[in-house]
């Protein structure tokens, strides 16, 4: 056996051993979990520089037909392995310090081990059915995280309606699983065949696209990644900023990767750019008007894998620089989205689980390291020229939207996402730790304890440096700077303005404010509101209930009840009926019966037989 | 002489009057009687067949014997049968037919 | 067996059986079932079958009937008091009969009238010789008593023993294993389920 097994062989044996007897212990569940997650790290680290090691074994065989599960360790997933077992490194430490006093925290330790068994599983398959199985178990891993403080109903509300959403995804992922493999041939990424462009191809790439749109909260499946904050902050850092939601952008890059970015070289590429964008859009507008910091940051989210869908997407005109590109800013991205929210989830800590940025403020002289961290996240996500990591990526992005260096109309909608980020990103940093404390909990805030701490500056640091090409360029299938582009100064330029348009109208607008003075604007309210698209598919699934109800109900009372079941029914009891007057009940009529039969018998054997 | 009719017709004929008395009677232990009365009738049959086809001189034992069985099971037949009557005596009070009907559909 | 004999026991046998049909009190009509099933045995012993005869004297009118009067004092039974009987019954009750006998001449009348053979007793007795036994007062019962010089006789109980035990052992003792099951079944419908363990028999 292949010693990157263990991969996957550490975080399951330390769920299995938690789930079957460590549970009483709490804390030995958690250093299980954690040693569990630093071994696979190391290993991670170690593998980073090998060759390209797959393993196999024939799972299910019928004939001609066979399931395997493999692993395959080539530079994408080398590179996906590194941020998933890093960031998950750090959020276990995270949450050692978090979850501290948690009832719960040996169920949630075993949550998070499945959750690092489930994405491992994603990022190593070499086959698309052992990536939907692990697929599936993601979702399960994140629904028992989501749901972790089920007490709450809109902790278990939000779990369930997790759970739902991406059922939708996954079963259109499925259908374009099978369609791809009647196409191309094989389930196995490295043996598929680019099939021949087509209708067929497209419909399949789309439908390949929905557990994409699922899994990366993609309008209009976003709905359920806003609730998703219910679950604990640091789950939220590792799922739903990090790796989870990544994994849409990871399984579309793994099919150009391995296949061949031309499979997006049709209407379907377009489409998924068009809905990256859409969403990126969209979430940003939602976020300006968010009070709640986790949700802020959500929307954050959903913005930035807006963008990496739409460089994935854009594959089919640039090859596969352009999903390199959405690659190299999910490698970023995790970073400092990560640090944000475990900076949010030490806020919280240190606010008695305050979530309303209305209600903190002057947090900057009383928690100077989790700022200073926050700050340079902050200043990531923004994008502030070659600082950080963050501008690199958005950079390598907003690139892809030029063709052959000149605008296009996504170009212009990537530009107004780069400067909605800022202004939100200044809005929540000004309310939350300038000002002065709106209160008590502000006001009683403290530093967190160097457990936490620690991840934050590791974060910190790696959300600077990440984007350096000495660094990005170990991970060689997530670095999309090899080549010259056209339009450098075009971009760099649109998203130095937009930083200073966004910052400055951010800091204009919010400054030594305590209530929001846009919440006012009924444009704004729409934002607030989310565009009512929670009122819109509750509105919409209570109609398709009542009429799918009403069909139902028509085809049980009158088709079924009427004619099948009431006619058979009726027919048998007419029968039964006409027969049970025989059944008189009566000896004597029985006796009648009897012998009259005793005499055909007779009549029939003796005297018709010649 | 007598000869196989004789014998085949009396065996019919003590059939038919049981069989009559089952159709008729309403006293469910009479009726039990005119059953054992068939089955009887039946034995007759056997047994004169087993007298008038002889095997090697002897009377055909095959026949008997199973005149023999008839009667054993007729026994036992009679004893369960019997138990039930007391039994359904005892709960219904009555041994006429006509008011055991619950079996009515 | 001579024709007068035949007709008397037939003509008994006949009318017991009417007799058990006719009569309204079930002890008036278990006598004659009595009658008739001795009129039946003396048929029976008249075909030579003495064995079953006797067994039909001993089990049909001497247990059976006992077990039927017995019942019919038990429960006190009287006279049927509706003495109506409804027409289309009675008018089955016959006609089906009829039927039957009318079925029953009409088998008769396609079948060749034969009188008994006689009995070839000394014949018979060599398939029981035993050659390895020397005096003939050892051979078996059966030989001894069919080849009997003076006064050679039908062995009918040993017969009928030999055939149920030689060649009908396995029936005998499933019929054996069925009395057993009837006189348990018996014991369990009679015994009167104890107060509060289960509702009686509705």
């Amino acid at each position: 056996m292949d010693p990157f097994w263990l991969f996957l062989i550490f975080p399951f044996a330390a769920a299995a051993a938690i789930q079957l007897g460590l549970k009483r212990n709490a804390r030995l569940s958690a250093f299980v979990s954690t040693l569990s997650v630093a071994a696979t790290f190391v290993l991670s680290v170690v593998f980073l520089g090998s060759d390209n090691p797959n393993s196999h074994f024939n799972w299910a065989t019928t004939s001609g037909f066979s399931i395997q599960i493999g692993l395959q360790l080539d530079a994408l997933s080398r590179g996906m392995m590194f941020v998933v077992t890093g960031v998950g490194l750090l959020v276990h430490v995270f949450s050692l310090g978090y979850m501290k006093d948690d009832d719960g925290k040996a169920r949630y330790f075993c949550g998070l081990s499945i959750f690092m068994f489930s994405m491992t599983g994603i990022v190593l398959a070499d086959n698309f059915i052992m990536m939907f199985i692990f697929w599936e178990l993601v979702g399960f891993s994140s629904y028992l995280l989501i749901g972790h403080w089920f007490q709450k109903d809109s902790a278990a509300d939000a779990a369930k309606k997790a759970f739902l959403v991406n059922r939708i995804g996954d079963f259109g992922f499925m259908i374009g699983i099978l369609m791809l493999w009647g196409l191309a041939g094989s389930f196995v990424f490295d043996s598929m065949e680019l099939p021949a462009q087509g209708p067929l191809l497209t419909a399949a790439m789309l439908l390949v696209f929905c557990g994409a749109v699922g899994k990366s909260a993609q309008f209009p499946l976003h709905v359920w990644l806003p609730d998703a904050m219910e679950g604990p902050t640091p789950v939220s850092a590792l799922i739903h900023a990090a790796t989870m939601v990544a994994a849409g952008v990871y399984m579309l890059f793994r099919l150009q990767f391995s296949v061949g970015a031309d499979l997006f070289a049709n209407a379907s590429g377009e489409i998924i750019a068009w809905i990256g964008a859409g969403t990126a859009l969209l979430a940003a507008l939602m976020a300006t008007q968010q009070d709640d910091i986790k949700r802020v940051l959500a929307y954050s989210t959903l913005s930035q894998l807006g963008y990496m869908i739409m460089a994935v997407g854009l594959a089919g005109h640039h090859g596969l620089t352009a999903g390199e590109a959405g690659m190299f800013h999910l490698y970023t991205h995790a970073w400092f989205k990560a640090l944000l929210f475990l900076g949010s989830g030490a806020i919280i800590y240190a606010c008695h689980h305050e979530q309303d940025i209305w209600k903190m403020g002057g947090l900057a002289k009383r928690m100077r390291g989790t700022t200073a961290t926050f700050a340079i996240a902050t200043a990531a996500l923004i994008a502030v020229p070659y600082l950080v990591s963050g501008f690199y990526s958005k950079e390598e992005i907003l690139m892809q939207t030029l063709s052959h260096g000149h605008v296009t109309p996504l170009f212009f909608v990537a530009v107004f996402v780069a400067f909605l980020t800022p202004f939100y990103m200044t809005r929540l940093f000004i309310v939350t730790f300038l000002g002065k404390p709106r209160s008590h909990g502000a006001e009683e805030a403290r530093e967190v304890p160097t457990v936490m701490l620690l991840p934050l500056l590791i974060l910190a640091v790696l959300s600077v440096v990440a984007g350096f090409k000495p660094i990005a360029g170990m991970f060689s299938a997530m670095d999309p700077r090899h080549g010259h582009h056209d339009g450098a100064a075009l971009v760099l330029a649109a998203s130095a303005g937009t930083l200073v348009a966004g910052v400055l109208l951010g800091f204009l607008v919010y400054r030594r404010r305590d209530a929001d003075p846009l919440a006012s604007n009924a444009l704004f309210k729409v934002f607030r509101n989310k565009f009512y698209i929670d009122e819109a598919y509750a509105k919409v699934v209570r109609f398709g209930q009542d009429a799918v109800a009403a069909i139902a109900h028509f085809f049980d009372e009158f088709l079924i009840n009427g004619l099948l079941v009431g006619g058979l029914s009726r027919g048998a009891a007419g029968f039964g009926n006409l027969f049970r007057r025989l059944q008189s009940g009566n000896l004597q009529g029985y006796a009648i019966l009897f012998a009259i039969g005793i005499l055909l018998v007779i009549y029939l054997t003796v005297f018709m037989t010649p | 002489m007598t000869d196989l009719h004789h014998y085949l017709f009396v065996s019919g004929l003590l059939f038919a009057i049981g069989l009559a008395g089952v159709i008729v009677r309403r006293n469910i232990i009479v009726i039990f009687m005119c059953l054992e009365l068939m089955l009887s009738a039946a034995n007759l049959t056997l047994v004169a067949f087993s007298r008038f086809h002889t095997v090697n001189g002897l009377p055909d034992y095959n026949g008997q014997v199973l005149v023999f069985f008839i009667i054993t099971v007729a026994a036992a037949e009679v004893a369960v049968g019997l138990a039930i009557i007391v039994a359904l005596y005892r709960a219904r009070q009555t041994v006429d037919v006509n008011d055991l009907t619950s079996m009515r559909g | 067996m001579h024709p007068a004999l035949f007709y008397i026991f037939a003509i008994l046998a006949v009318a017991g059986a009417v007799a058990l049909v006719c009569f309204r009190n079930p002890v008036s009509s278990a006598m004659a079932m009595v009658a008739s099933f001795v009129g039946l045995a003396a048929l029976f012993v008249g075909l030579n079958a003495f064995f079953v005869g006797v067994i039909q004297i001993l089990v049909y009118a001497g247990a059976i009937m006992v077990l039927f009067l017995f019942i019919i004092m038990l429960l006190d039974l009287r006279v049927e008091q509706k003495a109506h009987y409804r027409g289309p019954i009675v008018a089955a009750g016959v006609l089906l009969p009829a039927l039957f006998l009318i079925q029953l001449l009409g088998v008769l009348q396609n079948m060749p009238a034969e009188d008994p053979e006689p009995l070839a007793l000394r014949e018979a007795s060599r398939q029981f010789y035993n050659p390895d036994i020397e005096s003939p007062s050892e051979q078996s019962v059966i030989y001894q008593s069919l080849s009997d010089r003076k006064d050679p006789s039908l062995p009918d109980v040993h017969l009928v023993g030999n055939t149920l035990f030689m060649r009908y052992n396995f029936p005998l003792q499933v019929v054996g294993v069925l009395l057993l099951v009837a006189t348990v079944g018996v014991v369990a419908l009679s015994k009167k389920a104890a107060p509060g363990t289960a509702k009686p028999p509705q």
